[in-house]
């Protein structure tokens, strides 16, 4: 569990990233955080794993204050994978990448072979093992900054913008991950703009904007309420669009899934032919 | 006229097993607004660095057979002279910037091409303004956040005001609203001012109502290049693994079970919500 008390953060060089978030996120829930670019998204999920310490307020991530232990103790809990995977990578071969951390927890050799294959084979990069990581394309390299986390399978897993680069395939691979995930009742936290990922994951959603949490729902909720959205800078997702432009003529406005808005349109569009 | 043409363009990294791109041929008319997708390392971002002569000037590697752009033979003509003519924000930021302010940054080009004081002034003014970062001009831009770095990758080549603009994923990193508002401004030069447009997208939803081309590459091959409508339309484009809109894929979901809107297939939640309303007041 991850609670978050009143917390400010300041960087070094005065800009207040945070000022005043509360929160609590339980076991196994999955949260995705939007807002507009600068809001905070960032600087919070790095308080998460120590990276970065409350300036005011505190966090606790199961019961102990972040400040109080080494951001190598919480790493083991908690997995933060970076926006820009470039800030991350430096290895000479994907196998190496994903081996390090695995290392430096002191997983046996036979382990970190076995975790490396299954890593690899769940994000489709299995041909890359002995490739460096920098010859990989975009999309690739976010891949093996992401699988090189889930290598040592921490209970809590943050994605900082996990589907860039990423095409269909990829992040529909990545929802049913990040699905399975939940069924095994991992914490799992990203931060998002897209919104159609999101539509078709429905998590919880946290909306910020400078520096605060203004919003706090479901999915279905929270993104199909244009006002609050653009207060945050998010636009809802295409079908959330559709059903509100149609409201006038007595369609529900909570709709964001394409299979839920074909059986509403059916039924009505039966009606409408009798 | 053809402001991008290729033939048989065929391209090996240094030490790649094989190449990144093969045998595409390709035209892009001037003033058209171009979408190129297709799924992550299908060879996107390597054509894109063929359009102004990265490839073959920088990277090296081995490049067969014919492009042109602007009406240079662009493995005869060096980076800084296509330079004037195509401008390519890259997919990520920071490769990209590097000065102390954003202003210099952007104004860096401008420079190095000899424009006039005033009139760089008012160039890097125009770019920071239509990018919304004008407020943040003396800031470093590696202070910035990636959005913020993004729209100043994006102003920097905005500045030089080229014929063509190729744009690697360039909002990526931006809020929802943002990416929206930048689209609009690159759509609007387009139209505005003629200026060509390569766009590398994987999300159609915010970006497929804008092309008026659509070009889907897969395993460094084009295997769809035509009229946008046409192309989302068809069911190949699906299979492939392109993320069709939500809006289109409704309209195709709704059509399998025998509902009629329109012949247009739409591209925006507008255009679907407009042939919906068609059929639900009739």
């Amino acid at each position: 569990m991850i609670e978050v008390q009143d917390v400010y953060f300041t960087y070094p060089n005065g800009v207040d990233a945070l000022k005043g978030v509360s929160l609590t996120i339980k076991n196994g829930e999955f949260v995705a955080i939007m807002g507009e670019n600068g809001a905070g998204k960032t600087t919070l999920v790095k308080h998460f794993n120590g990276l970065l310490k409350p300036t005011n307020g505190s966090v606790l991530v199961d019961g102990v204050d972040t400040r109080k232990v080494s951001v190598a103790t919480l790493a083991r809990k908690v997995g933060l994978v970076f926006q820009n995977p470039d800030h991350q990578l430096f290895s000479e071969t994907v196998e190496e990448e994903i081996a390090f951390a695995l290392k430096n927890f002191g997983f046996k050799e036979k382990v970190i072979k076995k975790r490396i294959t299954w890593a690899l084979n769940l994000l489709g990069l299995a041909q890359y093992r002995k490739t460096s990581p920098f010859m990989l394309s975009g999309g690739e390299r976010k891949r093996v900054a992401l699988v090189s986390v889930l290598a040592w399978n921490p209970k809590i897993l943050i994605l900082d913008e996990p589907t860039i680069g990423q095409d269909y395939q990829q992040k529909e691979n990545l929802r049913q991950f990040i699905m399975q995930m939940k069924a095994q009742k991992r914490t799992i936290i990203i931060v998002t703009h897209d919104v159609e990922f999101v539509a078709e994951c429905n998590p919880r959603v946290l909306l910020m904007r400078e520096g605060r949490i203004v919003t706090d729902g479901d999915a279905q909720t929270v993104l199909t309420n244009p006002e609050i959205l653009t207060h945050a800078s998010v636009v809802p997702p295409q079908i959330a669009q559709i059903f509100i432009r149609l409201s006038d003529l007595g369609l529900p406005k909570n709709v964001i899934d394409v299979y839920e808005a074909r059986e509403i349109l059916l039924n009505i569009l039966k009606e409408h032919a009798k | 006229m053809a402001v991008i043409e290729t033939k048989n363009l065929t391209y090996t990294y240094p030490g790649g097993a094989k190449p990144s791109i093969r045998d595409v041929s390709i035209k892009i008319e001037k003033g058209e607004f171009v979408l190129i997708t297709g799924p992550s390392g299908c060879g996107k971002t390597t054509l894109c660095r063929c359009f102004n002569g990265l490839i073959p000037h920088f990277y090296q590697g081995e490049l067969k057979g014919e492009i042109t752009v602007a009406g240079l033979n662009v493995v005869e003509h060096p980076t800084h002279e296509l330079a004037t003519h195509v401008g390519l924000v890259f997919q990520n930021p920071e490769n990209q910037l590097f000065a102390l302010s954003v202003e210099k940054d952007v104004a860096f080009g401008l420079e190095n091409l000899g424009v006039p004081r005033d009139e760089m002034h008012k160039r890097v003014d125009w770019a920071l303004k239509l990018t919304g970062i004008y407020d943040l001009r003396e800031r470093a831009p590696h202070e910035l956040s990636g959005g913020q770095q993004q729209r100043a990758a994006i102003a920097s080549v905005l500045a030089m005001q080229p014929e063509v603009i190729v744009l690697d994923e360039p909002t990526s990193f931006l809020d929802p609203l943002g990416a929206k508002k930048i689209f609009e401004v690159i759509y609007e030069l387009n139209r505005n001012t003629g200026i060509t447009i390569v766009l590398v997208e994987h999300r159609l939803d915010l970006t497929a109502k804008y092309a008026d081309h659509i070009i889907i590459m897969d395993d460094g091959k084009v295997v769809l290049d035509g009229e946008s409508r046409e192309i989302l339309s068809s069911e190949e484009a699906r299979l492939i693994g392109v993320g069709i809109p939500k809006a289109t894929r409704l309209y195709q979901i709704l059509q399998k079970d025998g509902i009629k809107l329109g012949n247009a297939v739409p591209l925006s939640s507008d255009e679907m919500a407009a042939l919906l309303r068609e059929v639900l007041k009739a």
